[in-house]
């Protein structure tokens, strides 16, 4: 297996691209920290208010700093896209990413990309399982595998796959986010069991 | 120029706002009633109207003392920049007589009326009509004029109804002295200012200072004394009418344009930025259409706030078309002018332009950023604040990893001290595989938290065989297990 993530990861700039399963928001929140290293902006997390999960600052702050984050609490799944297509055309974030809960259509997505392209800002879609639109560059699919070897106390390992892609391959990697450099690590499969 | 002084003065400037606001008061005091501040540990009497100084009450004496005088006594504490703010309405009013008014301390006012008096029907008809106006209102005012600001003063503070042009046999004390002064002249036998008059002025300045000669020169005229006029507030609010009607948006937006500019020039002048803008779009037929942009950053550039505006007079239902437009910033900030340097201002990014605009669609409100909070409670560590109006904080301490999500907690079966072996949770089963922990965490006992009723907590954190790491706990109080978060 070829291990290039570097390749895939982060994706490709001024673009959307979706991610569902468990370990979306470590991967949103991955890619956050990828983004702000690269340009100072700021990211701009939409989500619709209603939701009683939330994102803990706490908690990422190992990924991001919360003081780069902005949170967009609007009132509907509309307000939501509304949101993002405004910041990324503006091109003032860097990344904004859309926790949504009903299906994207293609006109959707497909003004999302053009607003993406417009203001060179990458924009990513938290979407609930099998909810994308075919507008989005790529689609992964993340989530939480067991640590099976008891060195990591507070272990991250999960699988990263990405499931759909406009312009490349489709592989599936085994990651370990580390905190102290703010990367993500490729751990080498382990063997079948 | 001639100048020609006229005092007010409110004794019971506290009270009488407080009484005067109350909607069942009747205009004869029968009542006694007091102003209370708090001051040294015990509260005392600050003001107090007619009825209450007739039962032998006085300024300064403590209020249980007062209480055991006078059971029905009513009282209520003082509200000092209430009394400020009032006193600045009595200045506005007294505008209507002369456009010189200066305060006069906390509880009076100072007006130059040379040249306006005659417009009253000479002068004591004017103080005449200002005495009248003052008693209707409610207000216990004393007015006097004289040829200089420190005579008016003597004459409202120290004079008698009779004794309207004479300051010479008033108290020492009418002077304005301080009260070391006062005190010293009056054991000297020096009572009135009479008295002070004939003294020779040599020995006056060197046996009390300067301070005294200065203030009997003022008195009598002999030393200018200036009456500080205040200014009105800024009016940030301007207007364009049309000849014709305009009903197309280029043309309201062109409109919006010029008002914009004659607008922030003034808000550029006075250092302000504006924070609420309000645009009045008056129809042909009479109707009104507004459009409000709040801002996310005080702001008084044309050129950016234009733009903003946009969304809202899309909007507008323009009729038959409009034909005056009026633009008013509603709220305003301080916005001092910044220091141009290579570094750049704080915020180049243009962010804030992002935020309001975002803002006019979701409610400006609604964009917020994460504050750093004090606290072990997983709930109330961070804080959540209105991004346009707080500044990112940090930095951000984390001592043991924390789950990227929270949600408010899900009751699991279990009821052992350790997690259990196999739960279900959201209609999924769950192997346990690793959990480390416990971490006590114990509510905070001072802040009222219904949900942390059930006491202190044991939260592990579990890494599933199925791969979901989930954060548990276990309240040893009342046995049972909860997860509340996740981890990445």
């Amino acid at each position: 297996m070829v291990e290039n993530l570097s390749s895939h990861f982060p994706p490709q700039n001024a673009r959307t691209h979706e991610v569902w399963g468990p370990s979306a928001p470590a991967f949103a929140f991955a890619l956050a920290a990828y983004v702000r290293h690269k340009n100072a902006k700021t990211v701009l997390w939409a989500r619709e208010a209603w939701q009683t999960e939330q994102i803990n600052p706490v908690g990422f702050s190992s990924y991001i700093d919360p003081q780069n984050l902005l949170i967009a609490q609007a009132a509907s799944h509309v307000d939501v896209l509304a949101t993002a297509e405004e910041a990324l055309r503006s091109g003032r974030v860097a990344l904004v990413i859309m926790e949504l809960s009903q299906p994207i259509g293609l006109t959707e997505g497909r003004r999302l990309q053009l607003a993406a392209q417009e203001g060179d800002a990458m924009g990513l879609c938290l979407l609930p399982e099998g909810m994308g639109s075919n507008a989005a560059q790529t689609r992964w699919r993340c989530s939480p595998v067991f640590d099976e070897t008891a060195q990591h106390r507070d272990s991250t390992l999960q699988r990263w796959e990405i499931i759909k892609n406009k312009s490349g391959t489709l592989r599936t990697w085994t990651v370990r986010w580390d905190a102290q450099t703010r990367r993500i690590n490729v751990v080498s499969e382990a063997p079948q069991r | 120029m001639r100048k020609r002084a006229v005092s007010m003065w409110f004794p019971k400037l506290p009270s009488d706002r407080v009484l005067r606001a109350r909607a069942m008061t009747t205009a004869t005091d029968d009542r006694p009633f007091a102003i209370t501040h708090h001051v040294k540990n015990t509260d005392r009497i600050y003001c107090l109207n007619q009825a209450a100084q007739a039962r032998g009450l006085h300024r300064g004496m403590g209020f249980s003392d007062a209480r055991a005088y006078c059971p029905d006594l009513q009282s209520q504490p003082a509200d000092v920049t209430a009394d400020a703010r009032f006193l600045q309405t009595l200045a506005r009013w007294s505008k209507r007589y002369c456009p010189w008014v200066g305060l006069d301390g906390v509880d009076g006012l100072m007006l130059n009326i040379a040249g306006s008096a005659h417009l009253f029907g000479g002068e004591d008809a004017m103080l005449a009509d200002m005495r009248h106006r003052l008693a209707r209102a409610g207000l216990g005012g004393r007015v006097a004029a004289a040829d200089t600001r420190g005579a008016a003063w003597a004459l409202t503070h120290y004079g008698t109804s009779l004794q309207t042009k004479d300051i010479t046999t008033l108290p020492i004390e009418a002077l304005r002295l301080d009260a070391k002064s006062a005190i010293a002249l009056q054991r000297l036998g020096l009572r009135s200012i009479a008295d002070l008059m004939v003294l020779p002025r040599a020995t006056m300045a060197r046996r009390f200072g300067t301070e005294v000669v200065l203030r009997l020169d003022q008195a009598l005229g002999a030393q200018d004394e200036s009456i500080t006029s205040l200014h009105d507030a800024p009016h940030y609010g301007v207007r364009i009418t049309l000849p014709d009607p305009i009903g197309l948006q280029a043309d309201v937006m062109e409109g919006t344009k010029r008002l914009l500019e004659r607008l922030c020039n003034k808000l550029k002048a006075h250092e302000t930025g504006a924070r609420k803008l309000q645009l009045t779009l008056r129809r042909v037929d009479q109707g009104a259409q507004q459009v409000e942009l709040r801002l996310a950053a005080p702001m008084h550039d044309a050129a950016r706030i234009l733009p903003l505006f946009a969304r809202g007079v899309d909007a507008v239902e323009a009729g038959f078309g409009i034909d005056q437009m009026r633009l008013e910033a509603t709220q305003v900030e301080r916005l001092p002018n910044v220091q141009m340097s290579q570094s750049g201002t704080t915020q180049p990014d243009g962010l804030d332009d992002l935020i309001t605009r975002i803002g006019n669609r979701i409610g400006l409100d609604n964009i917020q950023r994460f504050l750093p909070a004090d606290s072990h409670i997983p709930e109330r560590s961070f804080r959540v604040a209105v991004a346009a109006y707080s500044a990112p904080e940090g930095p951000w301490v984390t001592m043991t990893p924390r789950p990227l999500r929270l949600f408010s907690p899900e009751p699991i079966t279990g009821n052992t001290s350790r997690p259990p072996d196999r739960f279900r949770w959201r209609r999924m089963s769950f192997t346990t595989g690793r959990a480390t922990g416990p971490e006590r965490i114990a509510p905070e006992w001072w802040l009222p938290d219904d949900n942390w009723r059930s006491g202190v907590r044991d939260y592990w954190r579990v890494e599933t065989r199925e791969g979901r790491r989930l954060w548990l706990f276990y309240t040893p109080q009342d046995p049972h297990w909860f997860v509340q978060g996740e981890f990445a």
